[in-house]
């Protein structure tokens, strides 16, 4: 079985660049200030695992953090 | 006004790693060579110039500034010819405010900025681009800077602040005092800052008999944690901001797009052909030609990248120099128009990252998108001379265009 893939916003690190939501909608959501956190517990549904790493390469502040569990 | 205020000339540049000078026609002309030669002697580079400022070459480095709010402050954001005291802890919050003011000050200003927000935004923006556009697209010869671009920005922040888009004119011609001509002349930069805080304050004292919903009512009700209202003077900082930052920022990154655009047609064709690719298309636009260089005021000793850097001097953030760092970009002195890792900093990094980036984001796709959906032939005039605004915020204040395949 294929490994599942979680995502995380460190909200310590996040800025609100918003280029998760932009690139990734169905893993992101925003706050009322724009800032982000994962959507649900994280989880990455299958077929979505390509926009959970091009999420995480596209965060200026390094903030996102894609798990293999 | 006095003899006293007039400008200084600067001498010409013969040592830009010793003597660099942003303020100078060859860098206002073709910087990219020059921050090359810079990062290549030093990740940190200095200049007498200016009371003294250096200038961060690689993206690391200008991480590291970016993030360090302890040795590097915001309250001076313009490298200039002049450090006047300053007077005000409000002169344009948040951008040039430090921790803990900065938090609060910048949570204030989010909520109206939020992607879902400019959503709302977006049909106005859509209205303002195909108006312009229908103004010039039956002729050959078009000033795209003139008659497109410039006006943009600045009617879809008037139309948020609730001013009237038809004084467009007049905010544009403040910050070009602000922006450019304060940069040497003092004089012209507070006569500006005199003239929109008489405008503001009309427009300030009709809200206080006759609330709208638009952005200046917002900052007047707005409350503090104590559920205080802003001080005047912290309201009045905040509008300045949205509408200096808000303009020629956004102006100069949709220009500069349809400047690459318009030499570049296997671009052009591709975005013509795949609409879809226009918003990973507006990310590498911004990479490749950022207009926006911040600054910070050394406060404290500390190191960069290893360099020794000292108080008393200023720092030029330069965003778009480290856009362009091959450590960080591969092919970074290229357009790839479909790069899809793009960590660029055109909006900045860590706390002072731009509160308007969703609204400039929004306005380059939609201008970009009328632009090439009603204009999908179009190059440089030859006979035409492109030109560059000088200073903090780069991007073409002249853009001569021939429109249609004619010729």
């Amino acid at each position: 079985m294929a490994e599942r893939l979680k995502v995380r916003v460190d909200p310590d690190k996040c800025q609100g660049h918003a280029r998760c939501k932009a690139l990734a909608p169905e893993l992101f959501e925003l706050d009322e200030y724009g800032n982000a956190h994962a959507a649900g517990d994280g989880t990455v549904p299958p077929g979505l695992e390509d926009k959970a790493w091009l999420a995480k390469s596209n965060c200026p502040e390094i903030a996102i953090d894609v798990i293999e569990e | 006004m006095s003899d006293v205020d007039q400008p200084v000339a600067h001498p010409p540049v013969t040592d830009w790693v010793h003597d660099f000078d942003h303020t100078d026609p060859q860098w206002t002309e073709d910087p990219f060579p020059i921050w090359d030669e810079l990062r290549a002697a030093s990740p940190v580079v200095h200049t007498k110039r200016f009371l003294g400022c250096y200038l961060p070459t690689t993206y690391e480095a200008v991480r590291e500034i970016a993030n360090d709010t302890e040795h590097f402050s915001s309250r001076r954001i313009i490298v200039r010819d002049v450090r006047p005291e300053i007077t005000s802890k409000n002169a344009a919050p948040p951008i040039t405010s430090d921790p803990p003011e900065h938090k609060p000050a910048k949570q204030l200003l989010l909520p109206p900025f939020t992607p879902d927000a400019m959503k709302k935004l977006e049909p106005r923006v859509r209205a303002i681009c195909n108006e312009l556009i229908d103004d010039f697209i039956a002729e050959q010869r078009v000033d795209a800077a003139a008659r497109y671009t410039k006006h943009i920005p600045v009617r879809a922040i008037a139309h948020m602040l609730g001013i009237p888009e038809s004084d467009s004119d007049l905010f544009i011609n403040w910050i070009h005092m602000i922006l450019e001509l304060g940069i040497r002349d003092e004089s012209k930069l507070l006569q500006a800052v005199q003239e929109m805080t008489a405008y503001f304050g009309g427009h300030i004292e009709a809200r206080k008999s006759k609330p709208s919903d638009d952005l200046i009512s917002y900052l007047m009700n707005a409350r503090d944690k104590n559920g205080n209202p802003l001080e005047d003077t912290h309201v009045m900082g905040s509008l300045r901001l949205l509408l200096i930052a808000g303009i020629d920022t956004t102006w100069s990154a949709i220009g500069s797009s349809l400047w690459h655009l318009a030499k570049t047609p296997a671009d052009r064709e591709r975005l013509i052909a795949e609409p879809g690719l226009i918003p990973t298309a507006v990310e590498e636009l911004l990479r490749a030609y950022s207009p926006v260089t911040m600054a910070r005021e050394v406060v404290k000793e500390t190191t960069v990248s290893g360099c020794p850097v000292k108080p008393g001097n200023m720092v030029l953030l330069s965003f778009p120099a480290a856009n362009r760092d091959p450590k960080m970009f591969p092919d970074a002195d290229k357009v790839v128009i479909d790069r899809r890792e793009n960590r660029h900093a055109a909006f900045g990094l860590g706390i002072h990252r731009c509160v308007g980036s969703n609204l400039a984001r929004m306005e380059m796709q939609v201008a970009l998108e009328e632009w090439l959906k009603r204009i999908p032939d179009f190059r440089l005039d030859p006979a035409g001379t492109v030109t560059w605004s000088q200073g903090t915020v780069r991007g073409p204040r002249q853009l001569p265009f021939l429109l249609g395949e004619a010729m």
